[in-house]
């Protein structure tokens, strides 16, 4: 699968607060509307810049804090493709594999705002094109990779009626 | 080679001879939902095409975020959380019956050796009585009420030992926050933090669920602490379940141990807008302040309501604060009000709540204005996470909420403590 987009760029540990404020996630279960607010407490304007496909590109435990579900939903349904991270906090980190929404962690001191990025997940490189260099990607655990490649969670458990990781 | 907690509950659980980042499929003991995840577990639940839920004498729902509800959306979600809860036979506590993390262990629903996920990440609150316990998200959920298993990986452990005794007006909420500044956000992230030594011995077991309900604000899985007499005595208090507590081995292998002495420790305040920007208080003393809150997952319980109360007694807050109190549940509500507590809160000035979460995620019941200072007992200070992006939040102990609102800035309990 690849991905190709710009880069939205933030910083360290960024809660899912930030992504999606409780003072909206508790309203409703309908996440287009969940969407409009992504991000929205770091960045009012987030929303109206994003261009299909684009990534958010952030520092070390993006995703701590709350484990609102509604922030990798918020994220997917606000059309980014992927998060760019240094390291995820760990019920962030299930979540958007659970849901399908596909994390990559690297380096991204290598990454400015506006960079246009191309992700090769399989082959575990993401290659910034704006600065022409590749760099390499942690590849995810085969638990992880299993539930991806099933269409996450509720597809994994509709599949086999529950876990299997044989 | 020994075991640590962690890897003994989960090899238990499992069925496997389990170890540091092993991954296993284990046996869930309870399972728990609030209203802001249970809607959408529900829908996965649904999506799963499942009919019924694995065991529910093992489950509960709990209406503590947004309880009563302020809003008609909220409303439906309660509604589904009834109904599904009727169609299942599953626990469900509605308004004013407390927070989650007060409700299962005053309930009884989880005791020393457990193995229970919740969808909150503050879940890992039940580590305190040696419970591994853990947040979750919505889908997760949903795999535990369809399956009664959830997948795991085996983490590292992280240890604290903390030695000496805390000074007079320094409390369990000084000394997590004080470690969560150490060791900052992600110091701990995917591993089980372990706090042992005489100054968690010397705690009561009510504070002692403070300090594993911030292992998440350094990023760790669960809070992990031995059952001692005192968890076995608060445990069959509480619950006529069977308790199978569980020690570290001696030779058990920890990722990282880090020892501190706490005898000469300050109360510690978190600064806007990161739990890990801590500072003894001396340096924060004077800041002014517009409202206070006591109350929360961390910080509602008797013990914590006692200590504010001894220092509000008699007293006004200042004219220009506000104070809310929300007690940490029903049973906590009625044993204030028999003790004169609520009735101390109330003459001294302050707005006693719902039992429940509302103000501590922002969603009602205290959402502060434009450039207001909070002074919060709670967990989390993240810009807007009181339900304005433009509040500044602090965190510290009961003692120092309290002590802060009589002055009207923040201020140093140490001074009502003779």
């Amino acid at each position: 699968m690849d991905l190709q987009g710009r880069a939205h760029k933030f910083g360290d540990d960024v809660n899912t607060d930030y992504i999606i404020s409780g003072r909206y996630k508790f309203k409703t279960l309908d996440m287009k509307e969940l969407a409009r607010h992504v991000m929205e407490d770091l960045d009012p304007d987030f929303y109206s810049k994003v261009n299909k496909g684009d990534f958010i590109v952030a520092g070390r435990n993006f995703g701590c804090g709350s484990s609102r579900e509604q922030a990798p939903l918020a994220i997917i349904n606000a059309d980014i493709g992927a998060v760019i991270a240094k390291s995820f906090a760990r019920i962030f980190y299930r979540n958007c594999i659970n849901t399908g929404l596909p994390l990559i962690e690297c380096d991204t001191d290598q990454i400015d705002p506006g960079d246009e990025l191309k992700v090769d997940l399989e082959g575990g490189v993401l290659y910034n094109l704006s600065k022409e260099i590749e760099i390499p990607i942690t590849p995810l655990p085969p638990v992880m990779l299993k539930i991806l490649s099933d269409g996450g969670l509720v597809e994994h458990f509709k599949k086999y009626g529950g876990f299997n990781f044989e | 080679m020994g075991k640590t907690i962690a890897e003994k509950i989960l090899s238990h659980k499992s069925g496997q001879d389990a170890y540091a980042n092993d991954i296993v499929v284990a046996d869930l003991d309870f399972v728990m939902g609030q209203d802001g995840t249970s809607g959408l577990a529900i829908r996965a639940f649904e999506d799963m095409q499942a009919k019924k839920v694995f065991d529910p004498s093992r489950i509960a729902m709990v209406i503590d975020h947004s309880a009563p509800s302020p809003l008609q959306g909220v409303s439906a979600l309660h509604k589904q959380m009834r109904d599904f809860a009727a169609q299942q036979g599953i626990y469900l506590y509605d308004i004013g019956d407390g927070v989650c993390h007060q409700l299962l262990p005053e309930q009884g629903h989880v005791v020393p050796g457990d193995l229970v996920i919740g969808a909150d990440s503050h879940t890992c609150t039940y580590g305190a009585i040696n419970v591994f316990s853990t947040g979750v998200g919505s889908t997760d959920l949903a795999a535990g009420l369809v399956s009664g298993k959830l997948w795991f990986k085996v983490p590292e452990t992280f240890k604290f030992v903390l030695n000496g005794k805390l000074p007079a007006g320094v409390y369990s909420k000084d000394l997590i926050l004080y470690l969560i500044g150490d060791v900052s956000a992600d110091g701990a992230t995917y591993m089980a933090a372990e706090y042992t030594g005489e100054a968690v011995d010397d705690l009561s077991v009510e504070a002692r669920f403070t300090m594993s309900n911030m292992a998440i604000e350094m990023g760790a899985k669960v809070g992990l602490m031995r059952a001692d007499q005192k968890t076995i005595d608060w445990v069959q208090a509480h619950s006529k379940r069977v308790i199978q507590a569980v020690e570290s081995d001696e030779d058990a292998r920890y990722a990282r141990i880090k020892e501190y002495d706490v005898s000469s420790l300050e109360p510690q305040v978190a600064k806007p807008h990161t739990v890990d920007n801590v500072s003894p208080i001396t340096e924060v003393v004077g800041t002014p302040i517009q409202q206070g809150l006591i109350g929360t997952c961390t910080n509602g319980r008797l013990e914590d309501l006692r200590i504010a109360a001894s220092i509000l007694k008699g007293k006004k807050i200042h004219k220009d604060n506000r104070l809310i109190i929300a007690p940490s549940s029903r049973q906590v509500f009625i044993q204030a009000i028999r003790e004169g507590l609520i009735e101390t809160f109330v003459q001294a000035g302050a707005a006693v709540v719902t039992p429940g979460c509302g103000p501590c995620v922002g969603t009602h019941n205290g959402v502060p204005s434009d450039g207001e200072n909070v002074i919060s007992t709670a967990n989390r200070n993240f810009k807007g996470r009181m339900g304005n992006p433009n509040a500044f939040i602090y965190l510290g102990s009961p003692a120092t909420v309290a002590a802060s609102v009589l002055k009207g800035e923040i201020s140093d309990p140490r001074e009502h403590i003779e």
